[in-house]
């Protein structure tokens, strides 16, 4: 198997070398940066893999290294990575573009496995990112703009809703009586819809559940 | 301070005008037309006289425009004799309140400290100075107090003088204060703004205080048990989560937040993390309350028996009903094997379901985990 060159981006010290000793052999860590322009920087200069992305940093965030790294048009994948799971967060980050948004009591050989998932250019949703689209795709009433894009079918209902209960992607495929790769194709169709829909809801609907 | 140099009679007026940064002649003027309605000028001018310290100067003796003081004199004869002529002299009583309040004012100006006065002309006159429009109203003002004035000459409104001048009065006084109360009031602002934030840092530190540090305290007495704390840790987190991003809720009225706290109940008891998604949520009936109790049941079990190191918990409210799935990969079990005392699942979750028209499915194998699926009706909205 080859390895995953990684790039940890996070201001905790502590944390990015809590995160660097749990990797498993097929990681390969090639460099650590501690806020946005540093990250910016040493992506374009070691050309990772795989970026693990801290969503609160100083300098703008986990989202402002998203847009200055995909708006200079780099072909980089992200893994965002974050102790916040407020929804704000979560859906703000993966509509910057990060393929992926885990907790950051992940454990080791969890996180080993999604970066490789990242790696391949699979999508990984945490439970409770299933969650998140769930709902936001559920909470609103008016009619889609873009049927394609903004709302979900009935398959990546199913496959997300087995994600929010916990299901692994092979055991979710051993449910619905399809191979893996058939889970990994609807997740990263959610995924695509959730950056791409242009849905107000979206935001909105991540914005008022922060506040309410 | 008077000013030694340029003085009609004491520089009583020079001093008070340099101070309001007036036309000396304005307040000269100003105190002729007092003397004219019952000498209030001549009262006031002697009480400023008294209590206005004299401005030292190398040339002890300044110089005095005598002409000047004849004109003002001349000034003050002329408006006397009108006054006499027309009778406004006797009108004195409404001007009473204006004479009072112009001297006591000018009074506390005088004795007010540099600094704080230095202060008022900064917060009144510079923004008077600056508005041409509060001026345009001024000059409304002591016209509209002009013709109240004449009319009132005329006894066409006698009744009514009294009133007329004390609402010019008032006006002129709130527009000169206007800008003074209005820095005021921006500092009360600005105070209570701080106060807030003060209040609410004070919040933050208190709750940090009551459950972190607390906890960080109790996790280094415990170091020795992983198991414990991993338990404190675990519980903390999802205190202090609960209080960063989710909206207050009330655990005895919503599904989600009742269910959330059946979970956190049941972590801490039995120390196994309990992973909680919601998806939608509505208000609770008898059907939904019977659910929570049987969710709970089935975290139990799972926390307890299962040795699953995590618990899955997934709820979802729909138009018509509510769904909830309490998962572990733990060791499983054959469910014919179960003996029929064993109330768990027998009764408190399956048999609870069903008496409120609810159902509760089972899914298990040894070492395959089990998943236990309860669904109800909802009538609430």
């Amino acid at each position: 198997m080859k390895t995953v060159r990684v790039l940890i981006v996070d201001d905790h010290r502590l944390f990015r070398s809590g995160v660097r000793a749990e990797l498993g052999p097929s990681i390969q860590v090639v460099g650590e940066a501690e806020d946005v322009e540093s990250a910016v920087a040493t992506i374009a200069e070691l050309e990772p893999d795989v970026v693990l992305l801290d969503v609160h940093m100083p300098g703008g965030g986990g989202v402002e290294v998203l847009r200055r790294v995909l708006g200079s048009g780099a072909q980089v994948r992200f893994l965002a990575l974050s102790v916040s799971d407020a929804a704000e967060d979560v859906i703000g980050v993966i509509r910057g573009g990060a393929r992926g948004y885990v907790t950051k009591t992940i454990s080791g050989a969890e996180l080993t496995d999604a970066i490789t998932r990242v790696a391949d250019g699979d999508a990984v949703f945490s439970p409770r990112l299933a969650g998140f689209v769930l709902d936001a795709f559920a909470s609103t009433e008016a009619p889609p703009i873009d049927p394609e894009l903004d709302s979900l079918t009935q398959r990546e209902r199913e496959v997300l809703r087995l994600i929010a209960r916990g299901y692994a992607y092979k055991e979710i495929a051993k449910e619905l009586f399809i191979s893996v790769k058939t889970v990994e194709t609807h997740v990263s169709s959610v995924l695509r819809k959730l950056q791409l829909s242009n849905r107000h809801e979206l935001s909105r609907w991540a914005t008022a559940r922060r506040l309410v | 301070m008077r000013p030694r140099a340029g003085r009609v009679v004491a520089g009583v007026a020079q001093g008070a005008a340099a101070q309001l940064r007036l036309d000396p002649v304005v307040l000269r003027l100003a105190f002729v037309l007092l003397t004219i309605l019952d000498g209030v000028g001549v009262v006031a001018y002697a009480a400023l006289w008294m209590f206005t310290a004299t401005e030292q100067t190398e040339h002890p003796h300044g110089s005095r425009d005598w002409g000047q003081v004849a004109a003002y004199g001349l000034l003050g004869f002329a408006f006397g004799a009108l006054a006499l002529v027309s009778g406004a002299a006797a009108g004195g009583l409404a001007m009473w309140p204006i004479a009072v309040g112009g001297i006591g004012s000018l009074i506390l100006w005088q004795q007010a400290e540099p600094g704080r006065r230095q202060k008022w002309m900064t917060s009144t006159v510079g923004r008077v100075r600056a508005t041409w429009v509060r001026s345009g109203i001024g000059l409304l003002l002591v016209g509209v107090g002009v013709i109240g004035f004449l009319a009132a000459q005329d006894q066409l409104a006698q009744a009514s003088t009294g009133l007329v001048f004390t609402a010019v009065v008032l006006g002129g006084v709130a527009l000169i204060a206007a800008p003074w109360l209005a820095g005021l009031w921006r500092e009360l602002q600005r105070e209570r703004t701080e106060r807030i934030r003060q209040e609410e840092r004070a919040e933050v530190a208190a709750h940090v205080h009551d459950s972190v540090l607390h906890t960080l305290t109790l996790i280094q007495r415990a170091a020795h048990d992983p198991r414990e704390v991993t338990r404190l840790a675990r519980s903390q987190e999802r205190d202090l989560r609960n209080w960063l991003y989710m909206p207050k809720q009330d655990a005895d009225a919503t599904l989600a937040a009742a269910v959330r706290r059946a979970a956190a109940e049941e972590e801490d008891a039995h120390g196994v993390p309990i992973e909680i998604v919601c998806v939608g949520d509505c208000d609770l009936d008898d059907g939904l309350r019977a659910m929570v109790h049987a969710t709970r049941q089935s975290m139990v079990n799972a926390a307890k028996y299962s040795e699953s190191p995590v618990v899955s918990v997934y709820l979802e409210v729909e138009p018509g009903e509510a769904t909830v799935f309490v998962r572990d990969r733990g060791k499983g079990f054959v469910l014919d094997d179960v003996p029929d005392d064993r109330m768990g699942i027998r009764q408190s979750i399956i048999g609870r379901m069903e008496r409120f028209g609810g159902t509760a499915r089972v899914k298990t194998a040894p070492g395959e985990g089990t998943e236990i699926t309860l669904t109800m009706k909802r009538t609430t909205p």
